[in-house]
């Protein structure tokens, strides 16, 4: 297992507060889980990677810095635990998870 | 979560969908929700992925209008296996329910003990049942619906029979060893595990009903799962759910005559053929409505 952590400063966008956290995914092959929720990090979010594919870290990061680049969130913490999940199911999860959040149908 | 539509598929759906579905609009509570992080220790020490929920989501929930508590197993989650932390979820919620004097509704899905965990899990599936004799005891009765694609194995096989009642879908398997395992210890002349077909008449959903190892079928759709759990609440609710040695001697007398009956039997069309079923052959083809109608009369009526 490979634990990745990522941090992305100034975001502008503000997930409801006191809202419930969110779980979209399962861990299954060539799936993962994204749990998101809102938490006090100085306008940070920040993102942990439990990975069972070792060795992808410039991958995340690309994939991550594309879905902050979408997102901007602020003050939101973002767990995930996957199980060789692509770089697009792993896009469509977090978008999952954020549209979830913010109350769209997903 | 996602929006299902009304018939959607309780094979397709994940565990937590099924809940969203199967349950009122908006009423389901989660206890020791993923937020909360209780995984599995034993994985993280092998060095496996763990979950947020060790696979399997517990909490209380309305079903038409009824307050139940309620556990679905993910069977996409190591098959639905069941580890310490997941044990202990259901253990926990199978004791409220006793103390709460509320009915519980399981979702199984489960390949049995999680192997990973060895003598943890062992001892979890084993409280497990205890639990479920307990809330049974207690006046409350246990439910299981059985529709995943993993179907219901092992442990939770036995875990299964303990309770009052099983729900299954033609796609839902029931049994102790899976296929596999048969093949492997006993030899591909015993039981060839690639013959979908064959262990589908074996272990699934229509053999099981037929069989009297569970007391409903019902088409693959969440509507009917939650159609036919209301139904069986309210029949619960009308008699004890405890155990009682007159059910357990009928249920042994049942089993012994079914053994005398079918035991040389070396497919399930014997049987069904020795049930008295016109056509066996074409049962696996009915849809469920067709295949009730066409086995009312010959099915053995378990307990």
């Amino acid at each position: 297992m490979d634990t990745l952590h990522y941090r992305f400063e100034q975001g502008r966008r503000v997930l409801p507060p006191g809202g419930a956290a969110v779980l979209v995914g399962v861990v299954g092959s060539g799936n993962l889980e994204v749990l998101i929720e809102a938490a006090s990090l100085d306008g940070a979010c920040a993102i942990e990677v439990h990975t069972a594919a070792m060795g992808f870290g410039a991958t995340w990061q690309a994939v991550l810095d594309d879905f902050h680049q979408r997102w901007q969130l602020q003050d939101a913490r973002i767990a995930i635990n996957d199980m060789g999940a692509t770089p697009a199911v792993v896009s469509l999860r977090l978008d999952q998870a954020v549209q979830t959040m913010l109350g769209g149908s997903p | 979560m996602t929006a299902l539509a009304k018939d959607a598929s309780f094979l397709e759906s994940t565990a937590r969908q099924r809940i969203a579905g199967l349950f009122d609009a908006g009423s389901f509570t989660e206890f020791l929700p993923p937020s909360a992080r209780v995984t599995s220790p034993h994985l993280g020490q092998l060095d496996a992925p763990v979950a947020f929920d060790d696979g399997v989501a517990v909490g209380r929930a309305l079903l038409a209008g009824q307050a139940v508590l309620v556990a679905a197993q993910e069977g996409a989650f190591m098959g639905g296996a069941v580890g310490e932390v997941h044990g202990a979820k259901l253990v926990g919620l199978l004791r409220r329910a006793a103390a709460e004097q509320t009915p519980v509704v399981l979702l199984l899905e489960s390949g049995g003990v999680r192997l990973h965990e060895a003598n943890a899990g062992l001892i979890a599936v084993s409280e497990v049942m205890r639990a479920v004799f307990d809330a049974r005891a207690a006046g409350v009765p246990v439910i299981t619906l059985a529709g995943g694609g993993n179907g219901v194995f092992g442990g939770m096989g036995i875990v299964a029979r303990c309770t009052n009642m099983v729900i299954m879908s033609e796609e839902a398997r029931l049994a102790m060893s899976g296929p596999e395992v048969i093949e492997t210890a006993a030899g591909v002349e015993e039981f060839d595990a690639r013959d979908r077909a064959l262990v589908w008449r074996t272990t699934g959903g229509k053999q099981r009903y037929l069989l009297g190892d569970c007391q409903q079928l019902v088409a693959d759709s969440i509507a009917q799962f939650r159609a036919a759990a209301i139904a069986a609440l309210a029949q619960w609710a009308q008699q004890s759910s405890a155990l009682s040695l007159e059910a357990l001697e009928a249920e042994q007398a049942m089993l012994g005559e079914r053994i005398e009956r079918f035991g040389a039997a070396i497919d399930p069309l014997d049987i069904w053929a020795a049930l008295g079923v016109a056509d066996p052959d074409r049962l696996p083809l009915l849809d469920a409505e067709e295949f009730l109608a066409a086995v009312a009369a010959h099915r053995i009526k378990g307990g």
